[in-house]
C-alpha cells in the first residue's frame, strides 16, 4: 500500500460536514464539525461513522427491544449519523429500522442503504421493493449486491433503476474477505458507485487491491466488521487504551479502531452495529476530532495484532 | 443459491442472544399457562417410562411426545422463532414430520413399548430427567432470567433431548428414522448456541452424542414397531 501522509489524508477528508443542530458533542467530549468524506461519483457527503443493522436490530416483533433500537438510531442521527446499512439477509432489522425511522418522524438526513440478496434475478425487483416498503421511505438511496448473489442479474436491475430514479447509488458487498478476485473483477468492469468489504486493524487484506482499486475508479467504500462482530473489541478492551490514542482523538477502543478504518483515503463510511445507545454514541465520536496520520496508523496496527 | 458454500455458520447467525432469551420470554408469556401443563404432560412420559409401560401405556407416551412436537412445530417455529429467524418455517416442517413419525410409531402396527431394563435405559432416563428437570433451569447459570426458561414439551431443545431420551428405552428395527430428527435439532441448536458464544451449546452436544452412544448400544431387533 501507498504511504499516506498527512496532506493527502486531510485532502481526502473534508470537515466541511454538516454537524447535526443538537450539536456534536461527542463520547470524547469533543466539540467540532463532523468529518465527513465525499463519494466520488457523486461528491455527496456523508459522515465517516455509519450504522449497520446485522443481528443487533433483528429483534423480531418484541417491541421493547424495537423501542431500543428506536434509541439507537435517535442517538446516531443526534450526534450527526446519516448512513444506515441493512440486508434482506438480516430478518427483521429492514423492519425495525422502519419501525425506528417512523417513531423518529422520518429524519430527513437518514441515507439509505439495503442490499438485495436472492439467488433469482428476476425476483430481485421485487424484493428491492419490499426492502423500500420497510423502510417505509419513497426510494432508496443505495442497493447493493449482496455478497455477489447473482450480481450479473441484480447489476443489470439496479443500473435500470438508478438510470430511472428509483435508487441513487448501486453497489455490490463481500465480507470476511470471501471472493475478493470476483469483486475486484465487478469493480473493473461495472460502474459501480460503491463496494463494502470488511476492514479493520486484523482484516487488511483490502489494502493490497480492492482500496487501491476503488480510488482509482472512484467508488465509494462502505468498511463492514469493523469490530469482528464484537469479538476484536471484547479481546481488546481487557488491554488498557495506549496513551498516544489521544493523538486521534480517540478516547476508548472503538474510536480508535474506527480511526484506524476511516482513516484510509479510500473508505468512504465505516458501519459499526450496536444495540445500545452508551456504544452508538462512543462511535459516533469517530466521526469527530483528528484523524491518525500514516504512521499512527501503522501503529495502531501493530499495537492491536500485538495484542 | 450457489454461493451457500461461502457462508459460515456465524455469517448465517442473524441474531442475538439477548434476542433468543427474550423470544423464550415472550413466548412462555404469550401461552401462559400451558408451560405448566407441558410441565405436567412431561412428568407423566417420565412416570409411564420409569415404570415400564403397557401397550396402551406406551401409545400414551407416543402421543404425548407427537402433540410436543406438533405443538412446537406450531406455536414456536412457525409463530415465533420466525420473527427473527428465516429458516423457521423450515423448522417447523421438520418437527411437524417428526410428530407424524412418532404418531405412526405409537398407534400403526404393534405400536411402541417400552423396555424396563437394559444398559442404555439409564441413559434415556437420564437423558429425560435432564430435559424436564434440568434443562429449564441451567439457562440461570449462562445468565438467563427465570423468564427465559425452556421446557419440555414446547421449546425444541428440552422437546428434542427428551425424545432422545425416551427413544434410548424404545427400541426398534426403525429407531434411527425417529432419532434422526432429534440428534439433527440438538447439532444445529448446539451450532447455533456456540456461534452467539454460549457454551450452553456443548449441552446440547453432550445429548446429541448419548443418544447417538446410547442407541449405537442397542438391539436391533427387538423393541419398537413402525
Amino acid at each position: 500500500m501507498a504511504p499516506i501522509d498527512r496532506r493527502t489524508l486531510l485532502a481526502s477528508i473534508g470537515a466541511a460536514g454538516a454537524a447535526s443542530v443538537l450539536g456534536p458533542l461527542t463520547a470524547s467530549g469533543q466539540r467540532g464539525p463532523i468529518v465527513t468524506r465525499a463519494v466520488p461519483s457523486t461528491g455527496e457527503r456523508l459522515p465517516l461513522v455509519g450504522l449497520g443493522s446485522s443481528i443487533t436490530f433483528n429483534v423480531g416483533d418484541d417491541v421493547a427491544a424495537r423501542n431500543s433500537c428506536a434509541e439507537v438510531m435517535r442517538a446516531f442521527f443526534r450526534d450527526g449519523g446519516r448512513l444506515i446499512d441493512t440486508s434482506p439477509m438480516y430478518g427483521s432489522s429492514q423492519e425495525v429500522i422502519g419501525y425506528g425511522l417512523g417513531k423518529l418522524g422520518r429524519p430527513k438526513q437518514v441515507f439509505s442503504a439495503d442490499k438485495v440478496w436472492i439467488p433469482s434475478g428476476a425476483r430481485g425487483p421485487a424484493q428491492i421493493e419490499e426492502s423500500r416498503s420497510l423502510w417505509g421511505m419513497p426510494k432508496l438511496d443505495l442497493v447493493q449486491v449482496h455478497n455477489l448473489v447473482a450480481w450479473e442479474d441484480h447489476l443489470k436491475t439496479l443500473f435500470a433503476m438508478k438510470a430511472a430514479g428509483q435508487l441513487r447509488y448501486v453497489g455490490i458487498t463481500t465480507s470476511d474477505g470471501r471472493r475478493h478476485a470476483e469483486i475486484e473483477k465487478v469493480m473493473a468492469s461495472q460502474p459501480i458507485d460503491f463496494v463494502q468489504v470488511s476492514y479493520n486493524p486484523l482484516d487488511r487484506e483490502v489494502e493490497d487491491r480492492i482500496l487501491p482499486l476503488a480510488r482509482e475508479r472512484k467508488i465509494a467504500v462502505l468498511a463492514n466488521r469493523p469490530f469482528r462482530q464484537g469479538a476484536l473489541i471484547r479481546a481488546v478492551e481487557r488491554h488498557p487504551l495506549p496513551a498516544w490514542a489521544r493523538e486521534a482523538d480517540s478516547a476508548n477502543w472503538a474510536q480508535l479502531i474506527l480511526k484506524f478504518i476511516v482513516s484510509h483515503p479510500a473508505v468512504t463510511c465505516a458501519i459499526p452495529a450496536t444495540s445500545r445507545v452508551d456504544h452508538v454514541r462512543e462511535n459516533m465520536g469517530a466521526s469527530y476530532g483528528q484523524m491518525p496520520d500514516e504512521a499512527l496508523r501503522r501503529r495502531i496496527a501493530a499495537h492491536v495484532q500485538s495484542l | 443459491m450457489a454461493e451457500w458454500w461461502t457462508y459460515t455458520l456465524s455469517d448465517l447467525q442473524s441474531f442475538s442472544l439477548e434476542t433468543y432469551y427474550r423470544l423464550f420470554a415472550r413466548y412462555n408469556a404469550a401461552i401462559w399457562p400451558v408451560p405448566i401443563v407441558a410441565l405436567g404432560l412431561g412428568a407423566t412420559v417420565g412416570t409411564l417410562a420409569w415404570r415400564g409401560s403397557d401397550s396402551r401405556q406406551a401409545r400414551l407416551v407416543a402421543g404425548i411426545l407427537a402433540g410436543c412436537w406438533m405443538w412446537t412445530a406450531v406455536a414456536f417455529h412457525a409463530t415465533h422463532y420466525a420473527s427473527v429467524h428465516r429458516a423457521a418455517p423450515w423448522f417447523a416442517w421438520a418437527f411437524g414430520l417428526e410428530a407424524l413419525l412418532l404418531a405412526g410409531a405409537g398407534f400403526l402396527g404393534r405400536g411402541l413399548s417400552l423396555e424396563r431394563r437394559g444398559g442404555p435405559r439409564a441413559i434415556g432416563l437420564a437423558l429425560f430427567l435432564f430435559a424436564l428437570v434440568v434443562q429449564p433451569l441451567v439457562g440461570l447459570l449462562f445468565g438467563r432470567e427465570w423468564r427465559e426458561f425452556e421446557v419440555f414439551g414446547i421449546a425444541p431443545d428440552p422437546t428434542a433431548v427428551g425424545t432422545l431420551g425416551i427413544l434410548l428405552l424404545a427400541a426398534g428395527r426403525k429407531r434411527w428414522l425417529l432419532l434422526a430428527l432429534p440428534v439433527l435439532w440438538c447439532a444445529f441448536s448446539a451450532a447455533t448456541l456456540l456461534a452467539m458464544g454460549t457454551p450452553a451449546g456443548w449441552l446440547m452436544v453432550a445429548a446429541a452424542v448419548l443418544g447417538l452412544v446410547g442407541s449405537g448400544r442397542k438391539g436391533l431387533g427387538s423393541g419398537l414397531n413402525l
